[in-house]
């Protein structure tokens, strides 16, 4: 049994590395990856701009009733753009994602595995990691840091929409202290503040997270529609989990590496 | 070359209803002695795929010490109850699966010790065709049966083109009717059809079936027979195929093996299968 599950996680990984090395073996297959940043990006986009306004908002609320008790309503901007931009923008944009994009993955490929169409790309000479897997790594990680930009811009909007209509903190403020906060973290490299290094290197572990499980759990299907059934709540539970407890590392790494 | 597979079929069709199966068997023998010459059996040469002493285990044993070969334009049918592992010998003879212990040789060469990408090469020989057909359900039929041509072959468009439209009409479909259409909307027999005219794309030396007729109407059966017979003859390429299907297997296969018990109980010609007085062998015909 524990053997079962430590084979497990080393193919999880070797499938990982694989994944990666493809990217450099020919033959390529960019329609695959644009396809892929289509399904995973663009269509995701509208789930991460309703999920980014409503955080952003619901921050911006919360925040004014505590920060009212100490008079300090002024800073709203810079709480919402700091829990947002470090952290809620990437993980419950990485875990919305890991939920429509990671279950979707795991469902075509755990089809594809049980109607044998797996088994058909390799009798037709292609290597079905290359194929599949490389592609929706690559769309997932490129795509994953542009849709947690949008996620951000729009719930610092939705934050500003709340104190200014309903606290009553002028629009100039907002993005004052929003700004304030950001660079307040300090920057790496002269010129980028840490609080983008901390927002952006998380989507890009995330997105090969939810890719990876979605694929792994995908071309690991068995037992018809069933197991299909069974590949894609796995991948939405494990991505999800994965999420949560890399972020607590990297926060953890990046903290202690980006010092203001 | 005379073609008797027409006459043979109105015949068999005229014994469906009411012969026994002692009949069937004898008229097999007979029909089988023609239909098995016109597969262009080559005695005497080097089998292209040979299986020799293959033990294959999972969690419990599948096969084992099963040695079977198939020479250049010979058909060889597996058969059996369903379980006994014949779609396995498939993955085996196509490298999706290693054995335990044996040697898997296609064209003199184990396969067993070539690394993936090098079987990658072996597996562009053989075309496969699935028990669903198992085509690519997110492109339409013109990308599937296109799609080894854009794989592993500098070709222009209207090569590969052409390619698809002659492999379409040798399966009997309609290129112009069927190219964009996705195989979902197609019926089984035709997802099947395409299935092969995918298999055969590259010009394959070796044609792999698994259960080309399970899940058809008797009429679509026969036409899928006849076109795997079709193939046979006018490509000469070597087949396995796997099937329950006594009947088409009969008519198809140069020579049987019959898996029971994980192991071969009996390989052979058809016109010996249908001889044999095992009792397993009866026992197993007798069933059809």
């Amino acid at each position: 049994m524990i053997q079962k599950r430590v084979r497990a996680v080393q193919d999880y990984f070797l499938l990982g590395a694989a994944s990666i090395r493809f990217i450099f073996v020919r033959p390529f297959y960019p329609q695959d990856v644009v396809q892929q940043m289509e399904e995973i990006g663009v269509k995701s986009l509208g789930i991460v701009l309703l999920t980014g306004f409503f955080t952003g908002m619901v921050l911006a609320l919360q925040a004014s009733v505590q920060l009212q008790r100490f008079g300090a309503t002024i800073y709203i901007g810079g709480l919402v753009s700091g829990s947002i931009v470090r952290e809620l923008g990437p993980v419950l944009g990485g875990l919305m994602v890991a939920g429509r994009v990671g279950s979707g993955i795991a469902a075509q490929l755990g089809s594809m595995k049980v109607t044998e169409q797996i088994d058909a790309l390799n009798t037709l000479g292609t290597d079905p990691i290359k194929k599949l897997v490389t592609p929706r790594v690559v769309a997932a990680v490129i795509m994953m840091p542009i849709l947690t930009i949008i996620a951000d811009l729009v719930g610092i909007i939705g934050g500003n929409v709340i104190s200014t209509f309903l606290v009553g903190i002028p629009r100039s403020l907002y993005w004052r202290t929003v700004w304030d906060q950001i660079i307040a973290g300090g920057f790496s490299f002269g010129f980028v503040p840490n609080e983008f290094i901390h927002g952006l290197l998380k989507p890009i572990v995330f997105g090969f997270i939810i890719a990876l499980t979605g694929c792994y759990f995908g071309l690991r299907t068995t037992g018809g529609t069933e197991g299909v059934g069974v590949a894609t709540t796995r991948t939405v539970v494990t991505a999800s989990v994965l999420i949560l407890v890399t972020d607590y590392f990297i926060t953890q790494a990046l903290l202690a590496v980006l010092v203001p | 070359m005379s073609h008797p597979e027409g006459r043979s079929d109105r015949r068999q069709g005229e014994r469906r209803g009411d012969a026994t199966s002692a009949e069937v068997r004898e008229a097999i023998r007979t029909e089988l002695a023609q239909e098995a010459r016109g597969a262009g059996q080559r005695d005497g040469r080097d089998p292209v795929i040979a299986l020799r002493h293959v033990y294959l285990s999972f969690d419990k044993p599948i096969l084992e010490d099963i040695t079977i070969d198939a020479r250049l334009g010979e058909t060889i049918a597996i058969v059996g109850e369903s379980g006994t592992g014949k779609s396995t010998a498939l993955k085996l003879i196509l490298r999706l699966l290693v054995p335990d212990q044996g040697s898997v040789e296609i064209d003199g060469q184990d396969i067993a010790q070539l690394s993936f990408d090098e079987a990658l090469e072996v597996r562009k020989k053989m075309g496969m065709v699935f028990q669903g057909a198992a085509l690519f359900d997110s492109m339409t039929i013109y990308e599937n049966v296109a799609y080894p041509l854009h794989e592993h072959f500098r070709l222009s468009e209207e090569e590969v083109e052409a390619r698809v439209r002659e492999k379409l009409e040798f399966v009997d479909l309609d290129p112009e009717d069927v190219m964009d259409k996705l195989p979902s909307e197609l019926s089984g027999g035709m997802r099947k059809r395409v299935g092969i005219a995918r298999a055969m794309a590259g010009n394959p030396e070796i044609m792999l079936y698994d259960e080309p007729t399970s899940g058809l109407d008797p009429l679509t059966t026969g036409t899928i027979t006849r076109l795997i017979l079709k193939l046979q003859r006018e490509l000469d390429v070597t087949s396995v195929v796997v099937s329950h299907d006594i009947r088409s297997v009969f008519r198809m296969a140069s020579r049987v093996a019959l898996l029971g018990d994980r192991r071969i109980v009996f390989f052979g010609t058809p016109e010996e299968m249908a001889a044999s007085d095992d009792p397993y062998i009866q026992a197993f015909l007798g069933g059809f």
